[in-house]
């Protein structure tokens, strides 16, 4: 009896799940269908205006044409978006492997070493997470100019604020936390220093935490956009973001096919990413959400 | 004797060690974070524009908070945004996590499928939906207009929700009734659909960290599946519930790419975060957007205050 009445919620369950995942997927459906339209089939609302539909053909035309309306980069003489792509890969990887570096180096220290003043550093890394970005927007901003740093509009300054993360601290430390002390004193007794103990033997048991954070960090850089638009004035210092939006709110926002298939750019890499390694994804979610 | 002496040097040489590792991380946070909050300060006590700079005292903060002040309407669109956000999304991500977690077919193409707005670009996925939201090719309409339904203006429009649904049934609403514009709420719905699947991994984590003993015990004793969502999951849930509601509380309080995208914070979606924008980036008034942000961020530190004092009372550890 108890079996079926578990059958009977199990078939239930899935017609409000099937409904959800087909409001969560549509705008990117949407997305993609609209990307390979005509104009004239995007402004008369076909849904589907091509075979065995309608007797449009799908345009794959939208995505060149897009690309030459953004411009060309006069420095290299490459289509702008095609710079932007770039300086968005270049950002992101940076960003990952500054993170990853400083995350590890200051992660082992909390876990694994004594030294004074560790519990008040340990309250400051704990306060830059808590301080919200918009009260370091403007200050930072300022910080770029001429009269300061003198950065701004450089690649250092869009990369800046985010070399270093109170979060990726957090969540290597904790996974640092787990490994037994016992593997330490082995180690040491085997002749291995802290460095040969930390990138011999932890950094390779931390691999998952370290792919989580390597992810997150990847796709948050690559998503960003308030801090690139503010920090940058050239057309060929812009990310992806900055560079649609630009687009949106320029001649080519009226063109919905030619905007949607920009997007279908700049969310194409993340997805691919995404569906590639969306174990580590969730993994990080989820240390991040219960151990916060 | 011998062995302190020995020991002493070992210390030195690991706290050595330990500052080395954590000096570039300490370096870039005080360079990055720490340097700018009290430099964030300073602004917000000068008329900060291009040209010769002037100390004001504490006139930006006079100004912000005085009765003709944008900052109030931005505050209650922020406080508007967030009662409508918190409750949506988590409610239904927690009715979505209770479905996957059944034991049910496809859960890791459930869970991808839910989890992909929040990890695809917000400048982006905002673009999609202003577009599905527009009067004229948006798919919304087109729906309405096949179901013989009048359509809307959706992000244009400013009127509030009360006032709509009020005007749909012939009732006249005073202004002040008028509710959160019908643009905030489509906001709001975008949010829903980026977040929900966040919401709903988290408390899927929870829900798996519940011994499953728990539930067979009360099912041997007759409990009813409500009866079990009742005094099981629910009590032992709440440390993952007060985590989830703090973060999305945060986050809607500080939201801002999709609003700026889909916006720009016309149509009563002008956040608190669009307000200290818009200040600095249009208008270049640094010093006066600092004050803003000084303000903006005490409030959200009052919140997660009361949040944590809130929860201190109702949440079970154990």
């Amino acid at each position: 009896m108890q079996h079926s009445s578990a059958l009977r919620t199990t078939r239930w369950v899935y017609l409000p799940l099937v409904l959800v995942t087909i409001a969560s997927l549509a705008p990117f459906i949407w997305m993609i269908l609209t990307a390979v339209k005509d104009y004239g089939d995007v402004i008369s609302l076909r849904f589907w205006p091509w075979p065995p539909l309608g007797d449009s053909r799908p345009n794959f035309g939208n995505f060149a044409e897009a690309i030459q309306l953004i411009g060309v980069d006069a420095d290299t003489g490459m289509p702008l978006f095609v710079r932007h792509f770039l300086n968005t890969l270049a950002m992101s990887i940076v960003v990952v492997v500054a993170t990853l570096s400083t995350s590890v180096l200051a992660a082992y220290a909390f876990a694994q070493l004594n030294f004074p003043a560790k519990r008040l550093l340990f309250l400051l890394v704990l306060a830059t997470y808590m301080a919200p970005e918009e009260l370091m927007l403007v200050p930072r901003a300022v910080m770029m100019n001429k009269a300061y740093l003198n950065l701004y509009d450089t690649f250092a300054a869009m990369v800046a604020p985010f070399l270093a993360s109170a979060f990726g601290i957090f969540l290597i430390r904790q996974f640092f936390l787990q490994v037994p002390r016992d593997l330490f004193d082995a180690a040491r007794i085997d002749g291995a220093g802290h460095m040969s103990y930390l990138f011999r033997i932890l950094v390779p048991l931390a691999k998952p935490a370290i792919a989580a954070l390597a992810l997150l960090e990847f796709i948050w850089t690559w998503n960003e956009f308030r801090w690139v638009q503010l920090i940058t004035s050239s057309e060929n210092m812009r990310t992806v973001s900055v560079g649609l939006v630009g687009f949106l709110q320029g001649d080519g926002g009226a063109q919905t096919q030619l905007a949607m298939a920009i997007a279908v750019m700049v969310v194409a890499p993340i997805v691919v990413l995404f569906l590639f390694t969306q174990r580590y994804f969730t993994a990080g979610v989820i240390t991040s959400g219960i151990k916060g | 004797m011998q062995r302190r002496s020995r020991t002493i040097p070992t210390a030195r040489r690991e706290a050595a060690l330990a500052y080395t590792l954590l000096a570039p991380a300490l370096l870039l946070f005080l360079a990055f974070t720490v340097a700018p909050l009290i430099f964030g300060v300073y602004i917000s006590l000068h008329n900060w524009k291009l040209g010769p700079r002037q100390f004001i005292g504490l006139t930006n903060y006079v100004k912000a908070l005085g009765l003709e002040s944008e900052l109030w309407p931005a505050l209650r669109t922020t406080l508007s945004y967030t009662l409508l956000s918190v409750p949506l999304q988590i409610g239904l991500a927690l009715v979505l996590a209770w479905l996957v977690f059944q034991r049910i077919r496809g859960k890791a193409f459930f869970r991808v499928a839910l989890f992909l707005p929040w990890v695809t670009s917000t400048v982006a996925t905002a673009a999609v939906w202003a577009r599905l939201y527009s009067p004229d090719i948006g798919i919304f309409n087109a729906i309405l207009k096949s179901i013989g339904q009048p359509t809307s203006q959706w992000l244009l429009e400013d009127r509030g929700i009360f006032t709509l649904a009020a005007g749909a049934l012939g009732v006249a609403l005073p202004e002040w009734a008028g509710g959160p514009s019908m643009a905030l709420a489509s906001v709001v719905v975008y949010t829903t659909w980026v977040f929900v699947g966040y919401s709903m991994t988290l408390f899927l984590a929870g829900l798996g960290n519940i011994p499953s003993e728990l539930y067979e015990a009360a099912r041997i004793d007759g409990a009813t599946g409500p009866q079990m969502f009742r005094f099981i999951t629910w009590p032992l849930l709440s440390p993952t519930t007060y985590f989830v509601v703090t973060v999305t509380v945060i986050g809607t309080l500080k939201a801002f790419n999709h609003i700026w995208v889909m916006t720009q914070g016309t149509a009563g979606t002008q956040t608190a975060a669009i307000l200290v924008y818009r200040q600095f980036y249009e208008f270049q008034r640094a010093g006066y957007a600092s004050a803003l942000a000084v303000i903006l961020s005490l409030v959200i530190l009052l919140v997660t205050i009361l949040q944590n004092r809130l929860a201190g009372e109702r949440v079970n550890y154990s």
